[in-house]
């Protein structure tokens, strides 16, 4: 069992390639880093399948757990740096890198006239190594430096372009955000070790299924924990309040927000949130708390994505609104439901993204939808992969998006947590999910072109490209039928080899919902038309206001203008913790820390300090000023002093 | 007898007026001067306590002051003769090169 053995090499590969690449990447040709860098990647992914073999092979009951070494230890406090195996692993291994190597392929395609070749891909495989210690550590501290990492090469990656100031700033603004879900995800850490004395997955778990289940109304120590990991995992994950960084990390290329903005980084918080869940599902509350954002969260996106302009920033808060329903998923227990989401999210959305890349490419940089129109006939490959995906991602059915979200929607109305209100949300954001993708389509691909044809000559994307787009679309059809609805007969192997992992949990989740039972499959056949016909309506919306009378919307914008302007600047969120947070604080920074504090108390101190010797000196000179006549009065007084000493002594 | 308290008082009154022309006279010989009317004093200070206890050891500290003072007014009178070739005076504000 080589890689079994030896689960360090699926880390090591990314890491050596960045290494490497930062090292000596400056000097090389092309072809060099790209073997040094994608060619290692390539090597991870085949590593991973040479895991999954080896993990159907082995057939374990229970986590393969790997410990390597100890990393530091401090009285009780111990991590060890040690990796993980087990179905969930498994899954999101696949996905990081499967969807890694495809990214890193198109990327010399995508990135070959760009400045900093070596640096990106250096940044990107760092970026692959720490979001794999991510998906593979065994508790929580390795997986926070997983978590940080990514959060550092994200950073870095969205700065790429970092002499444009909106560029750094974006990256600035991502960094920040996530660290203030960071500061609760690290109390949720320490809250635990209080509580289980241990931060590795196996301890927890263990002392955790001996705890009873919290009440909706007591908060104990579980829905603590909980509740501040969860404040990392909506940082991270981009979800309601800490979303902001996400539309602005569109200022990195293409392939970084397909990679991390789209199938990695930000699931983080889904996986960590599923990965928690024999905690999470002891804590009802902290439960409905994932569910409400969540499902908040994805209605509130795709209204945004509904008028932007942006093609990034749609698909950013399409995002957005997608890890909405994967919380929304985990929040309702379903966490099977939620990773299955996830990967077919990964594929569809990560095609999303590169073929956007694609098409701007075509556009020679233009990433205004306005400013498109009629490029079907001219890359006609981006174009059917786009359309794939869109497929996908509306919930045709068939292709992937159809299986995934459809549990989620199913399981948020008739699952044992189900709540019409959070079906209500989840339905809803579903037919703007559709409405807002098609849209895109057609503002891009149809019509007449809105640009200038002579300047801008349309080309399709080199093949290099194009392959990676073509297989993540083959993927965005096919991966879903791990599912197979059981109303038809088949069976869902997804949940059955998730099985294990999350067996404890639906168990828990039926006990404490006796009443309930699993719902007829009617019901389900009923639920899966309604959410057909509801994207198919979404369809129909944006094919009559872009295909059928495309002046409509400008004057329904015209019409509702407040409503219009309100959405298009993305409710104001930005200018409103402009001014309710990041106001105060600067105010505060300029005007009592630097003005007071930094220059009155510290610069006074230190300055007072050398006033103070060199006053002392200038007072202390004079009994050395060169003057014979002075020191002769000196002695005499020295010696008057002595001796009226010695006469007290002896007194 | 004379009573010791005479000559410690004049011992006394002959250290004050050194130590007044030491720190008060400007020429560098009589500074010295003073210097030696100092030790002077205490040699007697010293000769009429060794003479009221019948004791030695005042005696032959007086030797020791003795010598003392004559070393050092030898050494001091050729470094004030140095000077004064140098700076052509005997005030002692004159010896000011160290001055801030």
């Amino acid at each position: 069992m080589f890689i079994l053995d030896h689960l360090w090499i699926i880390l090591a590969l990314p890491l050596a390639g960045s290494m490497l690449t930062l090292l000596a990447g400056r000097q090389w040709p092309r072809t060099y880093v790209n073997i040094s860098s994608v060619g290692f990647v390539v090597l991870a992914f085949l590593s991973y399948c040479e895991l999954l073999r080896e993990f159907f092979l082995l057939n374990p009951a229970s986590p393969i757990i790997k410990d390597y070494f100890t990393w530091m230890t401090a009285g009780n406090f111990r991590v060890d740096f040690a990796l993980q195996v087990d179905p969930l692993t498994i899954v999101m291994l696949g996905v990081v890198t499967f969807v890694g190597m495809l990214i890193h392929i198109y990327s010399v395609g995508y990135m070959a006239h760009e400045e900093g070749y070596y640096r990106f891909f250096a940044e990107m495989n760092l970026f692959m190594f720490f979001m794999l210690t991510l998906v593979m550590a065994a508790n929580l501290v390795l997986l926070f430096v997983g978590w940080e990492g990514v959060g550092l090469c994200s950073y870095l990656l969205i700065s790429f372009f970092f002499q444009k100031k909106s560029a750094a700033d974006a990256g600035k603004k991502a960094f920040i955000t996530t660290r203030i879900g960071d500061f609760g995800f690290t109390l949720g850490i320490l809250l635990a070790f209080w509580t289980f004395h241990s931060i590795d997955y196996k301890t927890m778990f263990a002392s955790a299924a001996n705890m009873p289940v919290e009440g909706m109304h007591h908060w104990g120590v579980l829905t603590s924990i909980c509740l501040l990991l969860l404040a990392g995992a909506v940082g991270k994950s981009a979800q309601l309040p800490l979303y902001v960084w996400l539309p602005d990390a569109m200022e990195g290329p293409t392939p970084v927000s397909a990679l991390i903005h789209a199938a990695t980084m930000v699931t983080a918080g889904v996986y960590m949130v599923a990965r928690m869940n024999v905690l999470f599902s002891r804590a009802p509350a902290a439960m409905l708390a994932v569910a409400i954002i969540g499902g908040a969260t994805a209605l509130y996106a795709a209204t945004i994505g509904l008028v932007q302009n942006d093609i990034k920033k749609v698909l950013a808060y399409s995002t957005i609104s997608q890890l909405g329903y994967m919380f929304l998923a985990c929040g309702l227990g379903a966490y099977a439901a939620g990773i299955f989401h996830l990967m077919t999210h990964a594929f569809f959305k990560a095609l999303l993204f590169l073929a956007a890349g694609s098409v701007i490419h075509a556009m020679g940089g233009e990433q205004n939808m306005q400013k498109m129109g009629g490029l079907r006939k001219k890359i006609p490959w981006t174009f059917g992969t786009m359309l794939v995906a869109t497929l996908a991602i509306s919930g045709a059915p068939l292709f992937a998006g159809f299986f995934s979200k459809d549990e989620i929607l199913f399981d948020a109305y008739a699952g044992p947590n189900a709540n019409i209100f959070l079906y209500a949300l989840g339905i809803f954001a579903a037919l703007l999910t559709a409405c807002y993708m098609f849209r895109l389509i057609f503002l891009t691909f149809y019509g007449k072109p809105r640009y200038d044809e002579h300047h801008v000559h349309v080309h399709e994307s080199p093949k290099i490209m194009l392959a990676p787009l073509v297989i993540l679309a083959v993927l965005s059809v096919i991966g879903g039928w791990f599912v197979l609805p059981t109303y038809w007969g088949g069976k869902d192997y997804f949940q059955g080899f998730l099985n294990p992992v999350f067996a404890s949990s639906t168990a828990l989740a039926a006990r404490m919902h006796p009443a309930w039972s699993e719902p007829p499959h009617s019901l389900e056949l009923i639920m899966t038309a309604i959410a057909v016909l509801i994207a198919f309506i979404g369809f129909l919306i944006a094919w009559y206001l872009y295909i059928r009378k495309p002046a409509l919307p400008k004057k329904i914008a015209g019409a509702f203008g407040p409503v219009y302007r309100l959405l298009f600047n993305k409710y104001y969120v930005d200018e409103l913790y402009g001014a309710v947070i990041i106001g105060p604080i600067v105010w505060l920074s300029r005007n009592v820390l630097w003005k007071i504090i930094d220059v009155r108390l510290i610069d006074g101190t230190v300055n007072g300090a050398a006033f103070l010797s060199r006053e002392t000196g200038s007072g202390l000179r004079h009994m050395q000023g060169g003057n014979t006549r002075s020191y002769a009065a000196w002695v005499v007084v020295g010696a008057v002093a002595v001796t009226l000493f010695f006469v007290w002594m002896v007194r | 007898m004379v009573p010791i308290s005479y000559y410690l008082i004049l011992s006394a009154v002959l250290f004050g007026l050194g130590v007044v022309a030491f720190v008060f006279k400007r020429n560098i010989i009589t500074i010295f001067m003073a210097i030696e009317l100092m030790l002077n004093a205490v040699n007697l200070a010293f000769v009429a306590f060794s003479r009221e206890f019948n004791q030695l050891d005042g005696l032959i500290f007086v030797f020791f002051v003795i010598v003392v003072a004559a070393a050092e007014a030898a050494v001091g009178l050729a470094i004030v003769m140095v000077i004064a070739r140098n700076r052509k005076s005997l005030n002692v504000e004159d010896v000011d090169l160290l001055k801030f």
